[in-house]
């Protein structure tokens, strides 16, 4: 067969989400939100500025990869338990999908995309290649904002001071020794 | 109501659905459903968290607002959820993935009667999720009668099969794209309803749509880890030498298909032993259909086993190591057969070696630092070592690139990295050079990425398809009017190291690759390597082997366990890519670490649903319970896995077998409390 390849901007136009509903037993009244209400943002994206139309109920994570294609931030839970969310909002570590979108009026956002300068790596991101602090990858935006962010916090010398401040960041692939010593690395450096 | 919500464009359920079909259910045949019964098959309800309905909107949140509206009904039925409450109803499967599920060799009931010394327990396992960080997915995509899945697939020529059956379309018109897997464990082995669902919702809407599993469907959705529980019987003689080995293993299965948890089949050649039965039984609860997940059958079954034999070491007044290589098997005594390569003594002596096993004081609750109860366990880890028939392609490219293709799939283990490397390796030329690309189904046929079976099937094939483009460089050389090679039969001429020059002549005196390219007018030179296992297969036994040492810190006050030391050594043949290596030793460890302290999934038995589908309430290893962590290769090559001289083995599997029950007999050594039932968490040992 012939594959049409399909631009993936023209592609995001055009998709369609599906929820699927499943039967769960603990029934009970749903407190669904009425239906949508959009508004207005002003925002800067990694340096630049941004106007967005968001629906109130779009999280900020949902924002960044729906709407403005910024696909390096993941999504592993939508519940602020694992990390792969991770951007800077105004200079610290926040979960992008336990935040919605329009409260971020006028604030400033770096995602995975906005962290190297001038085509030149973040020394975090330079330290994960360098250890192989990934496997799969899919927490491994997560794990550098987590880690570009800890650079500039209260933490103490010792690995297991970076082992419990990246604790809110799982790795299901268990690349934690190698991101502790990415981190070590890259704190020596900076 | 949910049909007249804002943006919706569609609501597909039973009463509405095209007709789909039962694809074969047979792995071997490479189409395997996660599940038998087909989504929208019939109204009826087989367990919490199945499918009922899809809903396709223009937005996400206008699809979770409609999917809100609709509403249900069912005539309710009591579920049965405990593997208790179904055991008068257990069964014996009799085959799972063409091994036997029920054997005897010898006569164990004699040799446990008549054993100097016999230990018998029972060792429950839970219920486990896989939870790759990257959630399961499907895009569908429909150009006419064709259809295109972006996918999360370890497997995308059994998705194109599977997918191809299940909606009555022929092969060639489903192309099937997964190039990358964010972590996948299993449960993205087999094809689930929501590749289905999006192919079915796509072509209803008539556009392009996207299903993204949230956490919570990811543990009804997919497959888990079957709870086992297994009553094993040892019988030794006082000298440590067994005489019997009972492994009697109770797994669930779902109402919808049968998928067994195969704990008992290690047991019946890891040890020397001359009479050993291994059983499994399954009872059918309401709850979805169970799926490999990582080391399947080794990792509960080992827990048991190793546990036991640590029960024994203690019974004989042994050291655990020493019983161990007391009763190491030098042949497989099961298959009667040698095995192809084993260093499982090597392994035990270099992880006891860096552990420093030999100033561990036996008795429990003997080794202390202040408060804190010190523990040392150990526990033998292992693994087939399996390979299938793969094939890859290698193009040499006019600008001097290298394109290494294939439909394998990488899903972190560094499937990318080694093909890339066995090839610049055959070529001679710098990685840089190298580009590859996999997970597509239109690309050279491959195994599933499971099984720790992908370095054992793709490198062979790799390194042949790269042989080949260089035996078709020469070729052409040989073809070019004045040039260094006129008047040379292809063997006269030889392309290494980036050069093709003449036999016995300086490189320099040839053409770098491209140059040949270039110069003959030809875009690019693709080679094709295919490799399958052979008669060795009949002739040896291929198993990988390991040892792994933990030590565990428990505060006797909140009876916390701190896993505070690992240190496994493993056999899995020739090191293809030390740091990919030791980044999967890792990898197994820690995933160990949760399967032994944190691991389960807890439903309520009235009603079937689950009570722990997040990943607050279903833990896993965060950073900070991870602590030093040694990985060892003995780094041997197995003369007998390929016939390419690769010599290297798998391991993305062993490497997680045996931290659970390490760790268990480490809890024990800490605090004399034996525990049977993991996870081992706090309130076990209070
Ligand atoms: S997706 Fe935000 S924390 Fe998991
Ligand atoms: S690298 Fe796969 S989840 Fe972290």
């Amino acid at each position: 067969m012939s594959i049409t390849p399909i631009d993936r901007l023209e592609f995001i136009r055009i998709t369609a989400a599906a929820t699927s509903v499943r039967k769960d037993t603990k029934s009970g009244v749903s407190v669904a939100p009425s239906a949508s209400v959009t508004r207005a943002l002003a925002l800067r994206v990694n340096g630049e500025a941004v106007r967005l139309d968001v629906d109130t109920r779009v999280t900020l994570l949902d924002a960044l990869r729906e709407q403005l294609q910024l696909f390096g931030t993941k999504k592993g839970c939508d519940h602020g338990q694992c990390g792969a969310c991770t951007v800077h909002v105004n200079g610290r570590r926040v979960l992008s999908c336990l935040t919605l979108a329009v409260m971020h009026d006028d604030d400033d956002i770096i995602t995975v995309e906005g962290l190297e300068r001038n085509g030149v790596l973040h020394p975090v991101q330079e330290a994960f290649i360098e250890h192989d602090a990934f496997q799969c990858g899919y927490c491994t935006a997560g794990q550098i904002m987590s880690a570009a962010a800890l650079l500039n916090e209260p933490c103490g010398p010792s690995d297991d001071d970076v082992r419990e401040q990246m604790s809110g960041n799982l790795c299901r692939c268990g690349a934690y020794p190698n991101i502790v010593a990415a981190i070590q690395s890259a704190r020596g450096r900076a | 109501m949910a049909e007249k919500a804002p943006g919706v464009l569609a609501v597909i359920h039973h009463g509405n659905a095209p007709t789909l079909y039962r694809p074969d259910n047979d792995f071997m045949s490479a189409s395997k459903p996660g599940e038998a019964r087909v989504v929208f098959e019939d109204d009826r309800v087989h367990y919490s968290g199945q499918y009922v309905a899809i809903i396709v909107a223009e937005t996400l949140e206008q699809a979770r607002y409609a999917a809100e509206l609709v509403q249900v009904s069912y005539a309710v039925e009591d579920p049965t959820i405990e593997t208790d409450a179904a055991l008068d109803s257990a069964y014996l499967p009799d085959e799972f993935f063409g091994e036997k599920l029920t054997t005897t060799r010898g006569d164990p009931d004699v040799a446990l009667s008549r054993a100097a010394v016999t230990h018998a327990a029972t060792y429950t396992t839970p219920i486990e999720h896989h939870n790759p960080i990257e959630p399961s997915a499907s895009v569908a995509v429909w150009n006419g009668d064709e259809l295109t899945l972006y996918e999360t697939t370890q497997w995308v020529a059994g998705a194109r099969k599977t997918v191809a059956q299940t909606l009555g379309m022929p092969e060639e018109k489903i192309h099937i794209v997964s190039p990358f897997i964010g972590g996948g464990f299993g449960c993205k082995g087999f094809v689930w309803p929501h590749s289905i669902l999006s192919a079915v919702a796509a072509k209803r809407v008539n556009r392009p749509v996207k299903l993204n599993l949230t956490r919570k469907h990811m543990f009804s959705a997919c497959g888990h880890r079957s709870e086992t529980k297994q009553y094993v019987q040892l019988g030794a003689e006082r000298n440590g030498r067994l005489v019997a080995i009972d492994h009697d293993t109770v797994v669930q299965t779902s109402m919808v298909d049968e998928f067994v948890e195969a704990c008992g089949n290690t047991s019946r050649f890891l040890y020397s032993c001359p009479n050993v039965r291994v059983r499994h039984r399954a009872v059918r609860v309401n709850v979805a259909t169970p799926t490999p997940m990582r080391a399947p059958g080794e990792n509960p079954g080992l827990f048991a086993l190793e546990s036991a034999l640590d029960e024994l070491a203690y019974l004989l007044n042994m050291d655990p190591v020493e019983l161990r290589i007391v009763n190491h098997a030098d042949v497989n005594e099961q298959a009667r057969r040698p095995w192809s390569s084993k260093y499982l003594k090597e392994c035990y002596r270099m992880g006891a070696e860096r552990f420093g096993w030999a100033k561990r004081a036996p008795q429990p609750g003997s080794m202390r630092d202040g408060n804190v109860l010190v523990g040392w366990g150990m526990a033998t880890a292992t693994y087939p070592g399996i390979r299938s028939p793969g094939a890859a392609k290698v193009r040499l490219l006019q600008d001097g690139h290298v394109d290494v293709v294939s439909a394998t799939q990488d899903m972190g283990g560094g499937t990318y990295t080694t093909m890339a490397q066995i090839a610049a390796d055959v070529m001679g030329i710098a990685i840089e050079r190298i580009r590859t690309v996999l997970g597509d189904s239109l690309l050279p046929p491959a195994p599933v990425s499971g099984g720790s079976m992908t370095t054992a099937s793709i490198l062979p094939a790799t390194r042949k398809a790269a042989q080949d483009a260089l035996s078709k460089l020469r070729h052409l050389a040989a073809t070019m009017p004045a040039s260094p090679f006129t008047n040379r039969r292809p063997d006269d001429i030889v392309a290494e190291g980036g050069r093709v020059f003449p036999k016995g002549a300086h490189p320099s005196s040839g053409l770098p690759y491209e140059d040949v390219l270039k110069r003959t007018n030809q875009t690019e030179i693709e080679g094709e390597g295919y490799t399958e296992p052979g008669p060795e297969r009949d002739k040896y036994a291929f198993q990988s082997f390991g040892a792994q040492f933990v030590e565990v810190r428990v505060d006797p006050e909140i009876a916390k366990v701190q896993i505070s030391r690992v240190v496994s050594a493993f056999d899995v043949g020739k090191i293809v890519n030390a740091k990919t290596a030791r980044s999967q030793g890792y990898s197994g460890v820690v995933m160990g670490v949760g399967v032994a302290l944190m691991e389960h999934t807890v439903y309520d038995s009235r009603d079937g649903s689950i009570i722990t589908s997040n990943l607050a309430d279903y833990a896993i290893p965060v950073n900070a319970d991870t602590r030093s962590i040694d990985i060892l290769f003995v780094d041997k090559p197995d003369p007998f896995i390929d016939s390419d001289g690769l010599g290297a083995r798998g391991l993305g599997e062993i490497t997680v077998t045996g931290v659970a029950p390490a760790v268990a007999n480490a809890v024990y050594h800490a605090t004399g409390r034996r525990i049977r039932d993991l996870p081992i968490t706090p309130d076990k040992l209070l």
